[in-house]
């Protein structure tokens, strides 16, 4: 059996080493981007200097050979289901017995006039960076970057550590709202002045300059102001890398339509991660899942579905977490932008300014639904437990110490933490646990 | 892709980039940098005191303004940006004439002291006012070592500011080193003509229990009895129960001389230590025989002192520990340890060489409450636990699996930790149980639930 798995990031790499777990088939991942596995989430530090390409890769050149994973460096062009096989741009061609898709995702342009000016690009793809490197190198005096997610702020620290000024256009009245309630994303916009981005919120691009050359000079936003530029970063958001399967008869609509066991609609053929879509999306869940963790999962989920062990997809509950410059963010359970139908929430915010904790939970039982944490590191197992148990908001202040995963000695928030809860709700109020004597502190029992 | 600077001019290529402050900062240490030069070569040596003075100064004070312009305006947080971009952090030109003037100071040191006579000279007012001695070649390392670990101890404190824990830790090595390694040794020395180092104990101090030097030792009267039964207690109870309950870091970290200089000096050099698999199983050979080194050659000179000499006479004694001294005291600890900072990262000696750190190790991977936790299924593989893990351990590996990270070499620096931009790694002291070192996710990358026992 020959198991063909297109696409060698965390997805398809975590497929081919469970296949290879469970089994000796025959394993090739075919990518065109790089030669080896590399993590996507640290081009940025690439970029900034923290790491070289090669500290990015998580497994050592040799693991490769040494577990028999054969590489190909390749785009694939065509598949053809009929005799399983697949075209790849060297005009080669590989056969397969059974096929992963793990395509990943592309930078999403929404047609703006220049869209595809020299000096306008995205950043996903190691050949992003590439490009980066190469629109940067006799230096820039400003970037524009239009979108207002988690990419769109990576570019921004990625140019802000060259000393280039950022202009960052959001179409939102606040930064990342449609993920972030307002308190979190306003704390998130100060910290970003606080580094001296020019933040545009509420800006909408209308339409990029050319110089004549075929190069950005500047661009247009939606009220007319023109912004002169020698770089324009499209981060609003990325979609399925799917457009290279026109008439390969895999069904598609926004991603690769699979069932709960990544299956698609042909036959011994399965996709999985960012490249993915649900026909129906899990509950709390989105039919495109584009995190690291959930193309681990589907990537494992797949290859056991593969190997004939059926399994359905269970993500478990939500959560995830980000850094944006200095301040990093963990969420577990779901806490949205506005709160739902018979939500109830609870905001606290230190005294500095940095950190916070964002609360969700149900009036009417009290059931914990979910935290935003914002400089404060939690424990993910507990707050797994506590969403699995049930648990009351209450329970979770109660014990809110056992979830805290702060470094040693870094400032307890618990005490402001809850007494503005109490002073919020007295009728609810929570008596914090006993602090820990000094004995118990050092030898932490 | 190259991403380094590809001029070949030394000084930096972008000056626009050096503030104010920082270029204040870089004329003082350049005036620091000539007095010593000056003293060096002799010129000046009947104005010891001014070339000392401007010595220190210079490189103290201008270092101070540098690292303030560098670091004081930018907010709280991780400032590695360039650290492979620059010459000097990533074994560009200036890596490796640092690396390259830094092991000529310990070859001249260890074994050319006579032409460090115009350092030697220079130090001569302050050895005379400090410890009442005339200055020597050891007097002038001592003291450039620690103006080293205060120097850039505050420079670290500067980066590291928002973490409680790198502020506190670096305290720490820096009082130690101030006060156990240089000046309770300076007034010793003056009081009772012996000068004892209280943080360092076989079997770093490889010859600390040689029956030769034990009785050179209680030569000292009440001080010296003193001296031998600390470090006894130190190597025998002291260190395995505090590394029961804290792990390596305790001294490796907190206290060490050697650690305080890697700590603080060596900052810069950190992501450069070898994180291959090849490098790790060169470790654990090097470092255990050289710990077996010291064990055979402290009980065979033990036994052969009860023997009166039967055993060894007394020339194989004394040659066995001085061949000892010289390749892996001064080659190793000295000039590759430290020299090549530069090059092989700021842990060399620490991580391949140290027969305390092989103890310590050994203790800390078997019988400790230590350990890194990992947090579930946070972690996206990005790799700076692994770079910036300046003992080479690779830290993705086991965190990307939720593994807790319980190695031998680990020195607790926390940097790991600090680092990390998803919270996933914290050092702990916790209940010494199987799940210490066990993976905590299943196969699906998720927390099996029934294994969260925390609140139950």
């Amino acid at each position: 059996m020959h198991y063909v798995i297109i696409g060698n990031g965390i997805t398809g790499i975590t497929a081919a080493r469970t296949i290879r777990k469970n089994s000796d088939h025959d394993i090739t991942v075919i990518s065109g981007e790089t030669d080896h596995f590399f993590s996507r989430t640290a081009l940025m530090y690439i970029y900034m200097g923290h790491m070289r390409y090669k500290d990015t890769k998580p497994y050592e050149d040799w693991f490769w050979q040494k577990n028999k994973i054969a590489l190909k460096r390749a785009w694939v062009e065509q598949i053809d289901s009929d005799n399983k096989s697949l075209r790849l741009s060297d005009d080669s061609t590989i056969t397969y017995d059974k096929l992963l898709i793990a395509s990943g995702s592309v930078p999403n342009k929404y047609g703006w006039p220049g869209q595809d000016l020299d000096g306008v690009q995205g950043l996903y793809s190691y050949q992003d960076l590439e490009m980066l490197e190469k629109n940067t190198a006799n230096g820039i005096e400003r970037a524009v970057i239009v979108g207002g997610g988690l990419i769109g702020i990576e570019l921004a620290e990625m140019l802000h550590s060259r000393h280039y000024s950022v202009t960052l256009l959001v179409r939102e009245s606040k930064y990342w709202n449609n993920v972030l309630p307002d308190q979190e994303s306003d704390m998130i916009s100060r910290h970003f002045m606080e580094h001296g981005f020019d933040l545009r919120l509420g800006s909408e691009l209308k339409e990029i300059l050319d110089d004549g050359q075929g190069k950005v000079r500047g661009v247009i936003t939606a009220s007319g102001e023109e912004i002169p530029c020698q770089l324009v970063g499209l981060t609003a958001g990325v979609s399925p890398n799917i457009g290279w399967l026109a008439g390969s008869g895999i069904a598609t609509q926004r991603g690769i339509l699979v069932d709960h066991h990544q299956r698609t609609n042909v036959e011994d053929i399965y996709a999985a991660g960012d490249c993915a879509q649900f026909h129906q999306a899990l509950p709390d869940r989105r039919p495109v899942e584009q995190v690291w963790y959930t193309g681990k999962i589907q990537g494992e989920n797949a290859a056991m579905n593969m190997l004939g062990r059926q399994q359905a997809y269970a993500p478990g509950y939500w959560f995830n977490s980000a850094k944006f410059l200095d301040i990093e963010y963990q969420t577990y359970g779901m806490v949205m932008p506005q709160l739902r139908e018979g939500e109830q929430d609870f905001y606290w915010e230190d005294k500095g300014g940095k950190k916070c904790i964002h609360l969700v939970y149900r009036a009417s039982d009290r059931l914990f639904i979910g935290i935003n944490t914002f400089g404060i590191r939690m424990r993910h197992t507990v707050f797994n437990k506590w969403l699995k148990d049930r648990q009351t908001v209450d329970h979770v202040l109660q014990y809110i110490a056992a979830a805290a995963f702060d470094p040693e000695f870094f400032t307890n928030f618990q005490p402001d933490f809850l007494e503005a809860w109490n002073n919020a709700h007295p009728s609810y109020a929570v008596k914090p646990a006993k602090k820990k004597n000094l004995l118990q502190l050092i030898f932490n029992n | 892709m190259n991403n380094s600077d590809i001029s070949m001019s030394l000084a930096n290529p972008h000056p626009a980039n050096y503030n104010t402050l920082q270029k204040i900062g870089l004329a003082v240490i350049a005036l620091g940098v000539l007095s010593l030069a000056l003293a060096w070569v002799g010129i000046g040596s009947h104005q010891a005191l001014l070339l000392l003075l401007s010595t220190l100064l210079g490189l103290g004070i201008g270092g101070l303004i540098f690292f303030y312009g560098t670091y004081g305006h930018l907010p709280e947080g991780i400032k590695n940006n360039r650290a492979f971009f620059s010459s000097i952090s990533s074994r560009g030109a200036l890596g490796w004439m640092l690396g390259i003037v830094l092991t000529g100071f310990y070859v001249s040191l260890y074994f050319f002291p006579e032409y460090m006579s115009g350092l030697t000279n220079m130090f001569e007012p302050l050895s005379q006012a400090l410890r009442g001695t005339p200055s020597s070649q050891w007097f002038v390392y001592g003291t450039f070592y620690t103006v080293a670990v205060l120097v850039m101890g505050i420079k670290f404190i500067m980066k590291y500011r928002h973490s409680r824990y790198q502020v506190l830790r670096t305290i720490s090595v820096s009082f130690f080193q101030l006060i156990f390694a240089w000046l309770l040794p300076a007034i010793m020395v003056r009081l009772y003509n012996y000068e004892p180092y209280l943080t360092y104990f076989w079997p770093l101090d490889y010859d600390a229990i040689f029956p030769s030097n034990i009785k050179y030792i209680l030569s000292n009267g009440r001080l010296g009895q003193f001296v031998v039964v600390w470090g006894l207690v130190l190597t025998f109870i002291g260190t395995p129960v505090l590394t029961y309950f804290f792990g390596k870091r305790w001294y490796c970290s907190w206290v060490c001389g050697c650690g305080g200089l890697a700590e603080t000096a060596g900052d810069p050099f950190r992501h450069l230590s070898d994180k291959s698999l090849r490098a790790w199983k060169i470790e654990r050979v090097l470092i255990h025989s050289i710990l077996g080194i010291i064990l055979i050659m402290t009980a065979l000179l033990l036994v052969d002192s009860a023997a009166k000499g039967g055993l060894l006479g007394e020339s194989a004694g004394k040659s066995m520990a001085k061949t000892y001294g010289f390749l892996i005291g001064s080659i190793f600890a000295g000039v590759i340890g430290t020299g090549f900072y530069p090059i092989l990262g700021n842990r060399a000696w620490c991580r391949f060489g140290c027969p305390m750190a092989a103890y310590l190790g050994i203790i800390q991977r078997f019988k400790s409450r230590f350990r890194i936790t990992t947090n579930g299924g946070q972690c996206i593989s990005c790799g700076n636990c692994s770079t910036y893990c300046e003992m080479g351990i690779d830290v993705r590996w086991y965190a990307q699996r939720g593994q807790n990270i319980v190695r031998s070499s680990c020195v607790g620096c926390g940097v790991c930790s600090a680092v990390c931009p998803r919270g996933v790694l914290k050092l702990e002291n916790g209940p010494e149980n199987a799940n210490r070192t066990g993976i905590q996710l299943d196969n699906q990358g998720l927390i099996p639930l029934e294994a969260v026992k925390i609140l139950d």
